[in-house]
């Protein structure tokens, strides 16, 4: 029974994460069909920036509640900055390429901006471990866990409420969903789709950047990083249907709750199970969880 | 109508590749033989770029090859390049057979993805098993060629070398063949528009998986070369990232001709050895920066620098 408990509690934290830094992927993915590799390097560029300005906030012995707010700032910026640069700077002029086309140079923007984190901020680990203790522990029977992952957990679901609420209930979220549905439609009708575009790859940029800076006080922020979690987002976003919300959560927690169980009874089973849910799902429905229909065009 | 060269001209390098072996220095012998072993897995890349659809999991190919060959050496003592060989080209073929009755369905990034997924699979696996030495994999001795053993004597690095010359040779002649085949042309028709070729009577499923795993025998004997060749193999040369370097060679290097896919990979593998050597932190910079290039401006890959002017034939 205490095990059980701890798969699911250790599942929905993993899920927690899983959803953050897949969210802004399927976003980015629905408005734009574009699968953005780089992706990963803005997890990675928002973890070595709250990591360095969290560190440079605490080592100067500011309050250390502080240091939240200071991460989340780093986030921010980095998606302000690096996102606009990307889309204005590049993307832009891609446009209306093959969706195989984009992947490659997103991958490619993926590979310039590995080796900039590396100019950066250098090859050694960094690590930002205070805010992780700093809100003290909750207990679920003996298991003892750090309040750091009620935080994570909220930081998804609040992502995922706003996100939908903003779909369905604003103005600027009709607008996005008519360029989902057809772009060249809702463009005739004045919606300015260039700049749909370019607010939804900052958004989506701001939140890849979030969920390292979220990730970062859990980890030893290091070179490969980006590497590694672009490709389990990638599995999240595919599982739950590309460019689909709901998908994205249920896949988080599907993939969070079996990773959870393989690590626990069976460890040696840990990367393998998460890339089995993702071939089983894609070859019981091609196109994921939750995905439309499709006309077959000739 | 002139002539294709493109035989006449692979049959010369082999030729000239095999002659100067025995002078060249040791680094250079070693770059070439690396660059040809990726060649062949990009050849394999390349025919299915020619067929429309690209995979993110090649990766997985090319250490199934390499495990398969290091596998018989570690487990079972059988450490005869030949033998090696065979067995990466039984594994790969066998895997992507069946693999492939799932993968002929899906096109686009569908197909990327679950590539991808495959290929994670077997990383997933083997980073785990540590009767293969889980993540740091393990040494090779190659040491016997067809039943004549090497290892120790002068030709040993000739031997492998000369190995990897003939299997680029074969691999090449092979898909220059195959490639003005019947099969081979409906690749090209396929890319073009699927449903026409459908409405003609040929079905894309079959030609897509059958190239599928004539691709994935390529990455195979491509990774059991590598491994002969570098002496070490592990689960790195299944992750994404392996299969991304393949599809970037694969771009950079364009599909118009078997040549290219060699000419891109020692290109590729030459700026990376001088790379790590000089400036290790920024030559994936470079890569990405070439791969923008490539893309915006070279649509066709490099090869297409030589056949600008004139009509592809």
């Amino acid at each position: 029974m205490g095990q059980l408990l701890a798969v699911v509690i250790d599942g929905l934290n993993y899920s927690s994460w899983l959803f953050i830094i897949a969210v802004g992927l399927t976003l980015i993915y629905g408005v734009m069909k574009i699968l953005n590799i780089a992706h990963g390097s803005l997890y990675a560029l928002g973890a070595y920036s709250a990591a360095s300005l969290g560190g440079y906030w605490i080592k100067h012995g500011y309050p250390p509640m502080g240091s939240y707010a200071v991460m989340l700032l780093a986030a921010i910026l980095v998606g302000l900055i690096a996102g606009p640069l990307i889309e204005r700077g590049l993307l832009r002029f891609m446009y209306g390429k093959d969706e195989i086309v984009l992947v490659l140079v997103t991958y490619a923007v993926f590979l310039i901006l590995e080796d900039f984190v590396k100019l950066a901020w250098g090859v050694d680990p960094y690590f930002i471990a205070e805010p992780y203790g700093l809100l003290g522990n909750f207990t679920v029977g003996r298991l003892t866990y750090p309040n750091y992952n009620l935080v994570v957990f909220g930081a998804a679901v609040f992502i995922g409420a706003v996100l939908a609420w903003v779909l369905a209930r604003t103005r600027q979220g009709k607008m996005l969903l008519a360029v989902i549905h057809d772009r060249e439609m809702s463009a005739a009708m004045g919606i300015n789709v260039g700049r749909v575009y370019f607010i939804t790859f900052t958004v989506g940029a701001m939140l890849g950047a979030l969920g390292g800076a979220l990730t970062a006080p859990m980890i030893s922020v290091q070179p490969g990083i980006g590497a590694e979690t672009i490709v389990l987002a990638f599995a999240v976003v595919v599982i739950g249907g590309l460019g689909s919300l709901p998908g994205a959560a249920l896949a988080a927690l599907l993939v969070g709750i079996v990773r959870s169980a393989a690590v626990h009874y069976r460890p040696e089973l840990d990367l393998f199970s998460i890339y089995l849910v993702m071939a089983v799902v894609l070859i019981m429905r091609p196109k994921g969880l939750f995905s439309a229909q499709e006309a077959r065009k000739i | 109508m002139k002539r294709d060269p493109t035989l006449p001209i692979l049959i010369a390098v082999s030729i000239i590749l095999l002659a100067i072996g025995p002078i060249l220095p040791r680094w250079a012998m070693f770059l070439i033989n690396v660059s040809l072993c990726y060649g062949i897995v990009v050849l394999g890349m390349m025919l299915l770029m020619r067929t429309g659809v690209v995979s993110f999991g090649h990766g997985l190919y090319y250490c199934l090859g390499a495990y398969a060959a290091g596998t018989l050496d570690q487990v079972y003592k059988i450490s005869d390049m030949a033998v090696m060989l065979i067995a990466a080209m039984i594994a790969t073929a066998v895997v992507s057979a069946a693999l492939g009755l799932l993968l002929r369905k899906y096109r686009d990034i569908f197909f990327a993805m679950l590539s991808l997924a495959f290929s994670m699979i077997l990383y997933g696996l083997l980073v785990k098993t540590s009767a293969l030495g889980s993540s740091d994999g393990f040494n090779i001795a190659a040491t016997k060629l067809a039943g004549i053993t090497v290892a120790g004597t002068p030709v040993e690095r000739y031997a492998r070398y000369a190995l990897t010359v003939g299997f680029a040779f074969l691999a090449g002649a092979f898909m220059h063949k195959y490639l003005n085949s019947h099969m081979g042309r409906l690749a090209l028709a396929i890319r073009d528009n699927e449903l026409r070729v459908e409405y003609m009577g040929a079905s894309v499923r079959n030609v897509i998986h059958v190239n599928y795993v004539i691709s994935a025998v390529m990455a195979g004997i491509g990774g059991a070369l590598a491994a002969i060749a570098v002496g070490h193999i592990d689960p790195e040369m299944a992750y994404w990232t392996t299969s991304g370097e393949f599809v970037f060679v694969g771009i950079l290097s364009g599909t118009g001709n078997i040549l290219a896919p060699f000419l891109g990979a020692f290109i590729f593998e030459t700026i990376r050895s001088f790379a790590y050597e000089y400036s290790p932190n920024t030559w994936q910079m470079a890569l990405g920066i070439t791969m923008l290039v490539v893309i915006m401006f070279l649509p066709g890959g490099l090869w297409s620098l030589f056949t600008r002017g004139r009509k592809a034939a």
